[in-house]
Parts: C-alpha cells; structure tokens; sequence
C-alpha cells in the first residue's frame, strides 16, 4: 500500500509514491533520481546516506519517507544552489579529503552541519562529529584538514 | 612549461564525486530494470535438502527465483584463477547455487528477482530450505587436525595445498644457532569494508547477444573473461564496465557468483537485472582478509646477526578457493620472508585450508602484512632475547645499499634499495635516544611508554607476465594504454588500470601532459570500459602506476616519435636536427621555428601533408610488461602510551618513511599513506571478525565490526626517500599497500616494548583493550603474555 507524500528536496517541491516502510535514502535514490545520497551500511552506522533535514544532518537510512513529509530535504547535490562549490566541498578538494569518493557526499553533510552550529571546532572536536561517518580511504587525516580549513575560510 | 611529474596537482575526479554527481554501479537505471536478491545459507556447514520457491515465485512483483538445480546445467562453476603449482592444489567445483551442500554462512542459495529491491527481500523470506546441519570449523589450524569435519570430499583433511619455499640450509642453522625465539601469531581474520558494497547490473540483449554488465570492479577485463567462463558467453559478447568503484582494498578483484547469477536472470527474462548487496549481507558474501595461524622461529647469534627463519602457516582459505586465494599466502607471502634483511637460511610452509567460512582472498597488502608482521614481531623477540636494541638488530641486518639488485634466500631479486638510508630519515624525525629515556623515566612514575620501529620492504608492481604464468597466476600482468590525440590537440588515454580512489586519472595525465608540453586540462583518461580501453589486468597489488602508468608514458612516446617525424617533414629537416623544447619540435639553434605538439596533432589527424610512409591519425597503444616487480621500503616509527590498568593503547606519535621512488604526485602518494596506515592500525588495535563455534558470523555488520573512526585515529606524520627502480621508465614504486604492510607491525610491537617491564612479550592482535589487559594479567602471573 502506497501513499504519496510531498516534500521540498534542495528546494524544489517534489512528490513520491511511498511505503509506510519506505526509508527517505532510497526514495531519494530510487524514485527522485538524487544518487548522490550513499548506502553504506545497514545499521546507521557509515553515514554514506547523510543528508539535511531542515538545516541539521540526519542519516537518510534512518528516517522513513513518511517522516521526511513536508520537511525541507538538502542532499549533496543541492548543497549549493548557485552551481558553485560549498566551501567545504571546495576544501575536500584542496586538501584531497577523499580518494574513492563513496563516503565523501555524507562526510561533507555531516561537517556542514558541524560548521553550522560549531564554526571554530578543534580538531578533536571535528573528529569526535565524524564519528557517525565512516571512511576507509583516507586515514581521515585530510577530511579533518579540509574540515579545519573550511572553518577557516569562513 | 614547468614539470607537472612531482606535483601536488588537485584531481580531477573530484568534481564529480564532491557534488554528488558520480555513477556508481547502484546509481545505473535502465529501462524495465530488475531487482535480484540472493538467498544465503544461514548455516556455516549442512547437506541442502528441498529449496521450496513456489511460494516466493506467487509473490507480489517477483518475476522468477533461480536455486541451484536451475542454474547448474547453464551456469559453469566459480573458477580459481590461481592456481600455485608445485604444492597439490586441490580447487573443488564451487557452483554459484549451493546444490547438495552450503559451506559457509552466506554461501548462496537461491535468487530472487523482482520488480523492486523490497519485492525481491520480501520474496527470499518466502523461500522454504531444508539444512541439515554438519559440524563445522572455523580454525585454520584445527582443520587439518583429525576428526575435523571434512567441507570437500575432493579435500580429505581440508589442506587445499601444501606449499614450500626454502633457501639456505634452516635446518643447520637452527642447530648450530646460539640463540632461537619461537612464537604462535593470529593474524586475525578481517573485513575488507569497501564503503561502496558490491553491485552488479546486467543487460542482455538477445537481438545481438551482448550482455553489457556494470560492476563495481578492480579489473573489468578481468571480470570480462571470468563472466565469460561462468556464463558460458564467448569473450567478445561481453562487454563489462566498472562506473565509479568506491573503494576495493582486493575485495572486488575476484569474480563472484552474484555477477554471473545477474546475467543469467538477465539473458533469461530478457530484462536488465540489478544486485546489490547490504553491509551485512557484504560481510558474509564478499571475501575477507588475512586469517592465519602460524608458528614462527628465527635464529640467529649473540651479536643480533639473524642467521635463520622458519615457519608453518596455517593459511584460511574458507569454504572454497576464491579467484586469487592460493597466490596470496604463498607467492605473495612466503617468499617475503628475508624482507629488507640478509637472512641467509629459510625454510617455510604454507598449508592452504579450507574452513566453513567466508572465502579469504587478497585485502590490502595480501600476504605482505602477514609476512613482514611475523618478521618484524621476530626480531623484536629476538632483540629482547639477545639484549640488544631492536633498532640495532634491524640496522645490522638491513641488506647494503651497494648490494642491488639482491637475491635473497627465498630465490627472488630486489630491483633497488636504501633501507639505511630510510630508516635514517625516520630517526631524524624521532630522537630515538630521547625517547628511549623518556620511557625510562615514565617506567618509573608507573607509565608505560612503548616505540616500535619497523624497516620493511614489499614487493609490487605485480610484475613481469612471464613470471606470472610460472606462479600458476591465470592471466598476465602486463598492462596497457592507448594514446589518442584529437585534432585539436587534446588528448584522452584508455588504460587496462581500473582507479578506485587512487586518482590515476590525474596522475597519468600528469605523465602525458609532461611528455606533450600540454596543460594537464587537454588530458583525459579513461578507465574502466572494456569497449573503449585495450586489454589490463587490474588495479590491486600496488601495479597501477609501475605497470599502466609505464605503458601510458611509453604510447605518449611513440606519439610524441611519429608527430617528430611530421614535424621534420613539415621543416624539411631531418629527425636528428630537431629537438624538443617548450612543447615544440624545432630545428636545433632556431626554437622560434618550430612545430607545436597541437599544430602537429592537427597536422596529423588532417592527413593533408605527410611525409611518404607516415599513416594518417596521432595515437599509439602500448602493453608494458616489466622486466621485475618493483620493491618499495621504508621506515615507520610509532609510539604508544599504555594503560596498565585498563588495557588502553593511546598512540602518541605515527611516523612513516616511505621510499616508491619518483612520486608523480605526492598530494596523492601521502593520501594513500595515511589510510593505509589507518587501516593497518585498524587490523592491529580493534578489527577481527569473530565466528562462534557454529559458524555463525558475529561480526556481521558495522555495528559489531570495529572500521576505525576519526575520533580513533591519530594523525601520521609523513615523509620520503627516492630510489628510483630500473624495472620501469618512470622508476616508480607502488605505494598502494605500505601503509597496511608497515603499520601493523610497528603498532604492536611498540605496546609490547611499552609492557616489557611487566614481562609482556607478545600479544594477539588486535590489541583490544581487554587483550592488553588480559595479557598483562597473565604476565603477571608469571606467563609471556600472548593472550587471544
């Protein structure tokens, strides 16, 4: 049984057909096109699938379309609006913060949302905010350098 | 035009990948798409009764459910490719559905597809098996032992192979040695965690015959010929593309049943059919690491001279040979037994077994990190035994400088080395001596502070195809590149490489935009399509730049010879007049009168003026086959304060001193250092997968699996040395996999120095705070240490 539900998506009003099950990371994926958003794991643990709901990081595996009903929804590709970089994206970029790029759209939610209530954060406090946020590539060592230099720029 | 080899360019893979605009293999759509999920046995070891799907094929949205019985006859089997000679290889058929009997929690049962990925979950719970369960055995070790359950009636006793290597007279040495450590080491069983699981989408169209498959892939050639054998489709009907790949670590090398399962489905509805797995069901689906239990000894004099290395390795295989699983803890291990040293006498064997676990196959480092973890954990055993200063013994041993290219014991040949010099440079970054009376006085305020240093050297850049074929590996190891120059001047390269986060399409424009005198910008690489790129053999075992990124260098060269022979045309010089000067081919004494290398493409791809005999068109392809591997070393240095009463590592400092020769880009040669350090660390304080005694996988997802977190990790300070190998002509090594090779190593012998004074001699990693914990209870009361 499907119910259809409206949401703001980076913006635009969009509608989907939903399962009371349905998670808001493969409704994201699958019906609205927006591939961005990341399945790492299965157990909320990798945050491959983080995204914004209304300006604070959630993990999109762990909230159900149903729930996301009438929020406002920013993914990695609406980040910016203007076809620029954020400066997060761009400091990933400079500081080679990602190498296969997997985890890369959930780590940049999730520090953005650090940046938005923590602008100055130690480094001890960026690495603690990644914990939901798992990488394999990096070492995490440049994510925390992109995330420090962000800060910086703001 | 300043030179772009040896600069930190950022790459261009990022745009794409930090906006949200990457298509991995999940990310592909197709009209009138499937969804397959498979069915995996919940029992580590049982015969397979009846598989009831009748209820699962009346399911809402399913469109077929395949067992085994279904595919046998259409499906071959999932083949070993590397089959090691000399060591009675045993490889039982693996059928990509159980038939009579599973082996292992998460071998395959059944397939379901379906309109949607919840049709098909939902189907697999309506799937009605019969298990009738065996005993089952998850050790290595006491598999081989009597009475153990059998997995294979191919395999009595479960030894797959016995393997040796031996060099010297061991046996001699021991008896004649002064001194002699011996220890049992557990390198633990891991999960590779590529943040992106496997997925696979196949297309069939029946009007041509081609089956298009997208897979997240290290080696889509590779993945080409095995679908090819398990699909019975002739080779050049298959054409697979590996879109962006998130990650590997040797987890996506092998060919699975799953991507033969998709094309089945697919050629038999008809209709494009897509899988991917979850985390949990990756953990048990997809190829775990390392998983061996060895005994060691090494021998040597009173003065640190080590005269001898034995060993007997019990080498997990689990419940069947994956692609690459003989090759890893034999070729790939054992015959890195001397390391960076002069061990005149060795004598090693490997026993290849198979348990009722998920098959074991190349992760990160493959056979390398067990092999200089045994070593290094050695000689520090050994240093504490003779009293001397660990450093000392390695610096004692250390094959000279002046002895390359060196042949050690176990009968292969070292390109190039500095190892001194290596380990130098990390001393300098870390005042040893400082540090070692810091220690000693934290000892006496009731600290415990530890360093662990270890000198290591590996071997890569995997490696001269004839060799390849003399090791039983099933394919070649050459590699490939086509060059291609537009008319305007820009450029595109197709490589046999497939990057996975390692930015060769960066790194190898690099290499041509230097050889053209063009902005990296006008360069492109392309990877990945085995439509468009000429045959490879993959990215893994640190080859990507050695061997791909040399035949890009040497089809930009033949390029670069043929556009010299238009330009000689076209300045009615001859070749030997010309030489080339910022970006153009000019007259010797009269630059301003020259050709650039874009007049010259145009030039080229017009046809309007050539010299006699000179084709129409500017590209060329290369297949480079090194003349030998490549061997990159270093140093790395790590200090450790331990808490005696909990058990607690705390890493105070991570030094690495890394030698791959001439770094192209050392924005990247760093990136690849620091995870790979990472992810050693990872395997040394806090990942092991646990099976209990059922079989039954407890590390079966994130939540139980411990892939370090930022909050884990300490920062790795970096540096280098350059020793240029001759085997390729950009003297490169590769550097994909020191991190893991070197830090393991380093980390746990620096918290056994740390606990020495409590009698700790070694502990079992992962170095678990209840393991440190454990080991120094035991320690005192009066035992060695060695908990796990």
């Amino acid at each position: 049984m499907t119910r259809s539900i409206t949401l703001d998506v980076n913006g635009v009003t969009r509608t989907a057909e939903v399962e009371p099950r349905d998670l808001l990371v493969y409704v994201l994926r699958d019906q609205l096109d927006l591939t961005g958003t990341h399945v790492g794991c299965d157990t909320s643990q990798c945050g491959a699938c983080t995204v914004h709901m209304d300006g604070r990081a959630v993990k999109s595996c762990t909230v159900l379309a149903l729930q996301a009903e009438g929020h406002a929804i920013t993914t990695i590709e609406g980040l910016t609006r203007d076809g620029g970089l954020h400066p997060l994206q761009q400091a990933f970029w400079e500081k080679h913060g990602l190498q296969c790029g997997f985890c890369t759209p959930g780590m940049i939610m999730t520090a953005a949302d650090l940046l938005a209530t923590n602008p100055k954060p130690t480094e001890a406090e960026i690495r603690h905010a990644l914990a939901g946020n798992l990488c394999r590539c990096t070492g995490y060592q440049n994510i925390v350098a992109a995330i420090q230099a962000a800060a910086a720029a703001r | 035009m300043a030179t772009l080899f040896g600069s930190g360019i950022k790459r261009r893979e990022d745009p794409r990948l930090i906006t949200g605009r990457a298509t991995y293999t999940d990310d592909v759509k197709l009209p009138g798409l499937l969804y397959a999920a498979v069915l995996r046995s919940t029992y580590a070891h049982a015969k397979l009764g009846k598989v009831d799907v009748a209820k699962a094929k009346k399911a809402p949205g399913v469109v077929a459910v395949f067992t085994g019985a279904d595919v046998k006859d259409k499906l071959n089997t999932v083949p070993c490719a590397w089959n090691v000679p000399n060591c009675d290889l045993k490889v039982p058929p693996h059928p990509p559905l159980a038939i009579d009997r599973v082996r292992y929690v998460g071998d395959g049962v059944a397939m379901v597809v379906a309109g949607s990925r919840a049709a098909a979950r939902d189907a697999l719970d309506l799937i009605d098996v019969d298990y009738d369960a065996l005993d089952v055995v998850v050790d290595p070790e006491k598999a081989t032992q009597k009475g153990a359950p059998e997995l294979h009636t191919e395999v009595p006793g479960n030894v797959a192979f016995t393997w040796k290597v031996a060099g010297g007279d061991a046996a001699k040495a021991f008896a004649e040695a002064p001194v002699t450590v011996e220890q049992r080491i557990v390198q633990n069983r891991l999960l590779p965690t590529a943040m992106e699981p496997r997925a696979a989408c196949a297309s069939y169209n029946p009007g041509t015959g081609q089956l298009t498959l997208w897979i997240t892939s290290q080696n889509p050639h590779i993945h080409r010929f095995l679908l090819s054998v398990m699909t019975k489709l002739p080779e050049h009907k298959i054409h697979v593309i590996a879109p962006e790949v998130g990650g590997g670590f040797g987890s996506k090398i092998p060919g699975y049943a799953d991507e033969a399962l998709v094309s089945f489905a697919s050629m038999q509805l008809g209709r494009p059919v897509k899988w991917t797995e979850d985390r949990s069901e990756n953990y048990k689906a997809t190829i775990h690491g390392r998983d061996h239990v060895e005994y060691v000894a090494m021998c040597g004099t009173k003065d640190g001279q080590i005269t001898g290395l034995r060993t007997k390795v019990y080498a997990g295989l689990g419940g069947y040979a994956s692609t690459a699983a003989p090759g890893v803890p034999t070729i790939l291990h054992g015959l890195m037994y001397s390391g960076p040293y002069t061990i005149p006498n060795i004598d090693g064997t490997v026993y290849g077994v198979y348990t009722t676990t998920t098959p074991v196959d190349a992760y990160r480092g493959a056979g390398r990190p067990e092999a200089t973890f045994l070593l290094e954990r050695m000689i520090d055993l050994y240093a504490r035994k003779i009293g001397m200063d660990p450093v000392d013994v390695r610096r004692k041993n250390l094959i000279p400088k002046d002895k390359f290219p060196y042949t050690v014991a176990t009968g292969i040949t070292y390109d190039s080395g500095n190892y001194q010099g290596a380990l130098d440079k990390a001393l300098q970054m870390f005042d040893y001596k400082k540090f070692r009376a810091e220690q000693a006085k934290a000892r006496k305020a009731g600290r415990y502070l530890g360093v662990g240093v270890t000198t290591y050297c590996e071997i890569c850049g995997l490696g001269p195809s004839q060799v390849a074929g003399a090791v039983g590996f099933g394919g070649g190891l050459y590699d490939s590149a086509i060059v291609r120059v537009y008319p305007t001047g820009v450029v595109r390269a197709y490589i046999g490489g497939k990057p996975h986060g390692q930015g060769e399409e960066t790194t190898f424009a690099q290499i041509v935009a230097d050889e053209f005198g063009i902005p990296v910008e006008n360069v492109d690489v392309v990877a990945g399509d085995t439509e468009a790129t000429p045959q490879g053999w993959g990215t893994y075992g640190s080859r990507t730049t050695a061997v791909c990124g040399s035949a890009v260098k040497v089809a930009a060269q033949r390029v670069k010879d043929k556009a010299k022979k238009i330009a000689a045309h076209l300045l009615e010089a001859s070749e030997a007049d010309l030489e080339w000067q910022d970006g153009k081919f000019a007259v010797k004494g009269s630059p301003d009168k020259g050709k650039t290398f874009g007049e010259l493409a145009l030039m080229a791809n017009v046809a309007w003026n050539l010299p006699p005999g000179v084709e129409p068109g500017l590209e060329a392809t290369a297949f480079f086959d090194p003349s030998n591997f490549v061997y990159p070393f270093g140093t790395h240095i790590c200090t450790v304060d331990v808490d005696p009463e909990t058990g607690e590592v705390k890493i105070l400092r991570y030094i690495a001193v890394d030698d791959c020769g001439p770094q192209i880009n050392p924005m990247i040669v760093d990136g690849q250092v620091h995870g790979g350090v990472i992810q050693g660390l990872g395997e040394a304080l806090q990942e092991m997968v646990v099976y209990d005694e059922d079989g039954q996988l407890l590390t079966g997802t994130m939540m139980d699996y411990a892939v370090p977190k930022a909050s884990q990790m300490p920062k790795v300070e970096t540096a280098h040395t350059v020793t240029p190998s001759p085997v390729n002509p950009l003297g490169v090594k590769g550097v994909g996999e020191t991190g893991t090779i070197a830090s393991v190593p380093t980390l746990v012998n620096a918290v056994c120095d740390a606990l020495a004074p409590l009698g700790v001699s070694h502990i079992d990693k992962p170095l678990t705070p209840a393991r440190v914990w454990a080991a120094i209870q035991e320690a005192r009361r009066g035992g060695g240490g060695g908990a796990g």
